[in-house]
């Protein structure tokens, strides 16, 4: 109940998603248990393998490596290139350190504790680097380059209103306008269209763009 | 997102610079080969020992337990720093060898405290005490350089602590190769001179030797 209250609607949603997310992942956990004990028989064999000099073996243990070495590393708290750099530390020093297995033990804690401390290393050396401390307001401040929520209902009431402006104009200057402005046609293809004259279009159009100027500003002033 | 162009072409590179090792034996083995290096080195200085002396030092309890302390913690620090080197061991193995180093400073102490409470125990002199020095940092020396080469050829993910565990095991083979050689009891001023030594060498272990561990070429 006091949970309910200290957080807002939004959070108490949040939360209960994400209980439900956990409760799914422990269930599928337990499920996998097996395919888990199968996957390590299966590396700790590739290992061994690898250690007598199969680089067939060795390839396939390495790229099954690749998901376990970055999940050690987003569980450390790395993101984005982060991660791809702590994997390649852990692939090398897997490559250094592949002596120190003893076939005789599981594989995965002794892939995913070299993982880690690969990612520690990492997040060290990083957090050794000067950083920008404003960060976090430049980050408030920063504007989204997509759309805003309604932008589409904006841009759609502008097109009407230019529709309705474009209507009221006089016959030979409304199709100046759709033709020359909208269509974009060439003068030539107008005045075969519309029988005119190039230089009536020419007025034409100057005088629509005139009259929609001002009751368009007129429209934006109400 | 993955870089997964970047991982494989480190999967080509490492799988096509293969070459087969043989497993690392076992962490025991390998502390067990170190000490036998340690007591090798004890028999070399073994013309050196005086045997009346060493029988009338073991008598005293004190002394006898503070050697006994040493003996264990060289033996507990070397298997730890070898625990430590292997990744996927615990760091709990740290803490083994502190019960005997407990045991081993304490008995130690209790020697200064009997010294302290009977007045008139001779006091060791200068030069006693710059043998001792010597003769500890002499020994802990080759015995660190030999275990820090060993612990070279695992890969210890938190070198320090391995280091550091190394010149435990260094410093306490040294204490126990010194005591057939102890011309004196212990004294307070003793005991800081192996603290002293026992802590520079740790410390030194845990700078440079930690360093060496870390940067180990791939």
């Amino acid at each position: 109940m006091t949970l309910t209250l200290a957080l807002g609607a939004a959070e108490t949603r949040s939360l209960v998603a994400g209980t439900r997310a956990a409760l799914q992942v422990a269930t599928v956990g337990r499920r996998i248990d097996g395919a888990g004990m199968a996957l390590e028989g299966e590396l700790a064999a590739l290992m061994a393998a690898a250690q007598g000099g199969d680089a067939a073996a060795y390839r396939a243990l390495l790229k099954a490596c690749l998901p376990v070495a970055a999940a050690a590393a987003r569980a450390q708290g790395l993101r984005g290139e982060a991660v791809d750099d702590a994997v390649q530390d852990t692939l090398m020093t897997v490559h250094r350190a592949r002596a120190t297995y003893d076939p005789a033990r599981p594989f995965l804690p002794w892939l995913r504790a070299i993982a880690r401390r690969r990612a520690i290393d990492r997040l060290r050396r990083d957090g050794r680097r000067p950083r920008e401390v404003h960060d976090p307001l430049a980050y408030e401040g920063e504007v989204d380059p997509g759309p805003l929520p309604g932008a589409g209902l904006d841009a759609r009431e502008r097109g009407a209103a230019l529709a309705r402006a474009v209507a009221a104009l006089p016959e030979g200057q409304r199709q100046a306008v759709e033709h020359l402005g909208l269509r974009e046609l060439s003068l030539d293809e107008t005045a075969r269209l519309t029988g005119r004259s190039k230089g009536a279009l020419k007025v034409n159009l100057h005088r629509a763009l005139k009259a929609l100027r001002a009751s368009l500003t007129r429209g934006e002033d109400r | 997102m993955s870089d997964l162009g970047r991982h494989d072409g480190l999967v080509e590179d490492l799988a096509s610079h293969l070459d087969p090792v043989r497993p690392l034996p076992a962490p025991g083995s390998r502390a067990a080969l170190w000490l036998a290096a340690a007591v090798l080195l004890g028999l070399a200085l073994a013309t050196r020992y005086s045997a009346a002396g060493l029988a009338v030092r073991m008598a005293v309890p004190d002394m006898a337990l503070a050697a006994l302390g040493a003996v264990l913690t060289a033996v507990s620090a070397a298997y730890a720093a070898f625990a430590t080197s292997v990744p996927g061991r615990s760091a709990a193995w740290a803490l083994l060898p502190l019960p005997a180093a407990a045991l081993w400073i304490g008995a130690s102490g209790l020697g200064c405290l009997r010294d302290w409470l009977v007045p008139g125990a001779p006091l060791a002199d200068a030069g006693e005490m710059r043998g001792c020095f010597g003769f500890l940092v002499g020994v802990s020396a080759p015995l660190s350089a030999i275990l820090v080469l060993m612990l070279r050829r695992a890969c210890p993910l938190r070198p320090n602590l391995t280091a550091a565990l190394a010149g435990l095991a260094a410093a306490a083979a040294a204490a126990a190769l010194l005591v057939p050689f102890h011309p004196h009891d212990t004294t307070v001023s003793d005991l800081v001179v192996h603290a002293g030594v026992v802590a520079g060498v740790i410390g030194l272990n845990a700078l440079a030797g930690g360093r060496v561990l870390a940067g180990r070429p791939g």
